[in-house]
């Protein structure tokens, strides 16, 4: 009987150990990356050198000598670069956030549109979203910049909606509330009717875990607070004068006063990137509907939900959990994809960027800072959708 | 004793009648809600296709169409060598046409679409030039002589079938580009190719190339060794992160810089390389969907019979796992092809760079709605095609279901 030896184990050689061999594939991958980085940057810093710009961000401190169409924040010329990049920093966040909200509702709309049991709403709905999942975005946004919103009529013969809205080839005007005496007053009204309307909700989801019927806590909140806020306005009314007034948009010489404008610039990049990616979410929450089994909607008819009932409180939570995560991937498409405001004219981060690499020639830091923004608001977006999903997640257990 | 109830006395089970007013009854008149929404549906209906059948027959003016054909379709690619470009749609014709003979056998309402369509393209060519219209019926002759072979002799034919399909996509880039001085297959400089054969080749190129690095990011990523998951983790995520956009500005302005003093790379070149870095994120985490798709089972039996961790990946893992994402791969492919639209941004001239490039010409000035219906319609025929082809090739195959 042969014994084994200690020896036997320690023939074989390093570089065929495992645990050696593990160590020295990192160590190699690690060198050879860093290596061919090193040997990347450095071509790119003495390029640059040799163009004669230096890598440095010194030049975000200077006079920016341009204008931007539309600004959330005060900017003029004579603004610097930074100030600049953050005008178009705060323009994507804008799009991106409205889009994102008004995209989530059409798409559900035309999810559910998509099942109905009505064959022309359902074929309608099939139709918009096979137009429109097939084709490029920048082909659409192009063709609603060209084709829609600038060849709407000039500002003197602009289409009137009951004088609440006017469309122009310049741009959307549309009534808008404006604050006037008495809302110094009302503001903290409204902010009072708000908390009790909270509070009110909260008592009812509270009542609602003890004795084992939900009410519809939000339904309570609701009422509570807009009963609250129409009493208080004429409250506000007799001690301060009226809150608001509604501001319209009047024609004033060559252009439209009053009101909230809307640029046609935003308005393409805008319904483009709703109408778009309401078109994936609507497959999405389909999917996700259609993911729920067959058994659970049977089971909640028979025991006597209503259609509406069913969908709210047995199909929509269930289907939410496989909704979440590809809503979360759109979510980000959205977000990336506003860069291709520049396109149609709009100036978000990527425009302004583009123009400053124009104009002061600092290409590779305008990229790396543009970069860097969009890699931010992808991480920001995906902690908190992640965040959402856990909270859905079915508790296992 | 009990007695069988004779048959005669039985009434059928009710059979459901369908008429036409009954099923419009069910399926459109319901409720009283339903049947609001139908009206107002069908009205927008009815007004949506009045104002595209008028617009289309009274206002449209498509000669800024049919005068451009030419350049929409290829931008400047030399004229002596379109036969390149015809060679290659008659190939794709005999291997649809042989796919088409071995795996479905039978010829279905979209085969036929697919033969109607060269017949029509055929007859529209034919009232504007006259020149090529016949090489259009060429392709439906060859897919039906590559059908009647598939059908005839499946079993030998399909190995080379397969073989050709999977090799399609690098022969086109082979054959457009050419190599040499003159010749026969003479290089043809990559600032010629324009159109929609641009926009083709910039998908095809960055589905080719980004298949072998994106098959690597996708083990790294599954891979154990943290310095290696680390890094293809970081490359992953960090392009997935940003625009395609801001990657296509980076491969012009900075992919110079990278490279030596003395190596130039030409501005379509630029585009490629930065779609092909893009493209390898996305194809890393659609493999890694189908690594993961591999039971477990695989992996164990595998060590069992005593294969080594390469031979276990290359022969037993990978094979399963890319015929399990074959159909993510075309959804893929119709996402690049959307996506090349974002070199028309760099003023390259793909199929939508032309269509601005045509409009800025004053003798075409206002004709934007023809101009994008035409490429929207191209691009939609594309993706809706090439989407639905995948889903019946899926269905009929039966992959990812064994």
């Amino acid at each position: 009987m042969t014994t084994l030896k200690k020896s036997d184990h320690a023939a074989v050689p390093f570089w065929r150990d495992e645990r050696y061999l593990k160590i020295i594939i990192q160590v190699v991958v690690v060198v050879l990356v860093v290596l061919a980085a090193i040997y990347l940057v450095r071509n790119l810093l003495t390029g640059l050198e040799d163009l004669g710009i230096p890598l440095s961000f010194k030049f975000l401190g200077i006079e920016s000598q341009f204008d931007i169409g539309e600004s959330l924040i005060e900017y003029s010329r004579t603004s610097t670069y930074a100030r600049a990049l953050l005008v178009g920093i705060l323009n994507t966040i804008k799009v991106s956030f409205l889009g994102i909200v008004f995209a989530t509702i059409f798409g559900i709309i035309v999810g559910i549109a998509r099942l109905s049991k009505n064959w022309l709403i359902n074929k309608l709905a099939a139709i918009y979203v096979e137009a429109l999942r097939n084709i490029p975005l920048l082909v659409f946004l192009i063709f609603l910049s060209t084709s829609v919103f600038h060849k709407l009529p000039r500002v003197n013969e602009a289409l009137s909606a009951w004088g609440w809205a006017y469309l122009t080839n310049r741009g959307i005007y549309v009534v808008w509330p404006q604050p006037s005496a008495g809302w110094d007053v009302y503001k903290w009204f409204l902010l009072g009717s708000f908390i009790i309307g909270l509070i009110v909700a909260i008592i009812k989801y509270r009542e609602g875990v003890r004795t084992g019927r939900m009410p519809l806590y939000w339904l309570w909140g609701m009422v509570v607070f807009v009963v609250l806020a129409v009493v208080s306005w004429f409250i506000a009314l007799f001690i301060a004068g009226q809150p608001m007034y509604l501001d319209f948009p009047s024609l004033q010489g060559r252009n439209f006063k009053g009101g909230k404008s809307l640029t046609p610039e935003f308005m393409a990049i805008f319904t483009g990137l709703v109408v778009y990616t309401s078109a994936f979410i609507a497959e999405i929450v389909r999917a996700g509907i259609q993911a729920v089994s067959k058994g659970q909607r049977e089971a909640a008819t028979a025991l006597g939900l209503s259609g509406f009932q069913t969908m709210r409180l047995v199909i929509f939570p269930q289907a939410l959990r496989v909704i979440i995560p590809p809503m979360t991937s759109q979510y980000l498409n959205l977000t990336k994809n506003s860069s291709l405001a520049i396109a149609v004219g709009y100036p978000d981060l990527f425009a302004v960027g583009s123009t400053i690499i124009n104009q002061a020639g600092r290409a590779v830091e305008v990229i790396l800072i543009m970069m860097g923004v969009y890699l931010t608001f992808s991480l920001l977006t995906s902690l908190f959708m992640n965040w959402y999903n856990k909270h859905t997640r079915l508790v296992e257990r | 004793m009990t007695t069988l109830t004779p048959t005669k006395d039985v009434l059928p089970p009710p059979t459901e009648r369908s008429t036409v007013l009954g099923w419009m009854k069910k399926n459109l008149f319901g409720s009283i809600g339903d049947s609001i929404l139908t009206i107002l549906g069908g009205a927008f209906l009815v007004w949506m296709i009045y104002t595209l059948i008028v617009w289309i027959t009274t206002k449209a003016e498509w000669a800024v169409v049919t005068d451009n054909l030419q350049l929409f379709m290829k931008g400047q690619y030399p004229a002596d060598a379109d036969w390149r470009l015809w060679f290659l749609l008659f190939l794709l014709a005999v291997i649809v046409g042989l796919m088409w003979g071995i795996a479905i056998k039978r010829p279905t309402g979209a085969g036929w679409t697919l033969l109607i369509v060269p017949i029509v393209l055929a007859a529209w060519l034919f009232t504007l030039e006259r020149s090529s219209w016949w090489r259009l019926l060429v392709i439906d002759v060859l897919a039906i002589i590559g059908y009647l072979l598939g059908k005839r002799y499946p079993s030998k034919l399909s190995r080379i079938t397969y073989l050709l399909a999977l090799l399609y996509m690098p022969i086109v880039i082979l054959i457009v580009r050419g190599f040499g001085e003159d010749g026969f297959l003479f290089y043809v400089p990559t600032n010629l190719w324009g159109g929609l054969l641009l926009s083709l080749l910039l998908a095809i190129f960055a589905i080719v190339f980004s298949f072998p690095i994106g098959v690597l990011l996708a083990l790294g990523r599954q891979s154990k060794l943290p310095a290696v998951k680390g890094l293809s983790v970081l490359y992953i995520e960090l392009i997935r992160g940003v625009p395609l956009i801001t990657l296509l500005f980076m491969g012009q302005l900075m992919l110079p810089l990278f490279l030596p003093a003395g190596i130039t790379i030409d501005r379509v070149l630029r585009a490629i390389v930065a779609m092909i870095m893009f493209a390898a994120a996305y194809m890393a985490e659609n493999v890694r969907g189908g690594l993961q798709s591999i039971p477990k089972g695989q992996y164990e039996a595998a060590d069992a019979i005593g294969l080594s961790g390469w031979q276990k990946m290359v022969f037993i893992i990978l094979p399963q796992a890319l015929r399990a994402v074959i159909p993510v791969l075309v959804g893929q492919f119709i996402g690049l092809f959307k996506d090349t639209t974002l070199v028309a941004l760099l003023g390259l001239l793909d199929l939508l760079g032309i269509a601005r490039g045509v409009l800025a010409n004053p003798n075409y000035i206002g004709r934007q709605l023809e101009v994008f219906t035409f490429i929207g319609l191209i691009y939609w025929v594309f993706s809706y095609g090439m989407s639905y082809g995948s889903q019946r090739l899926e269905a009929v195959l039966g992959v990812g279901e064994r």
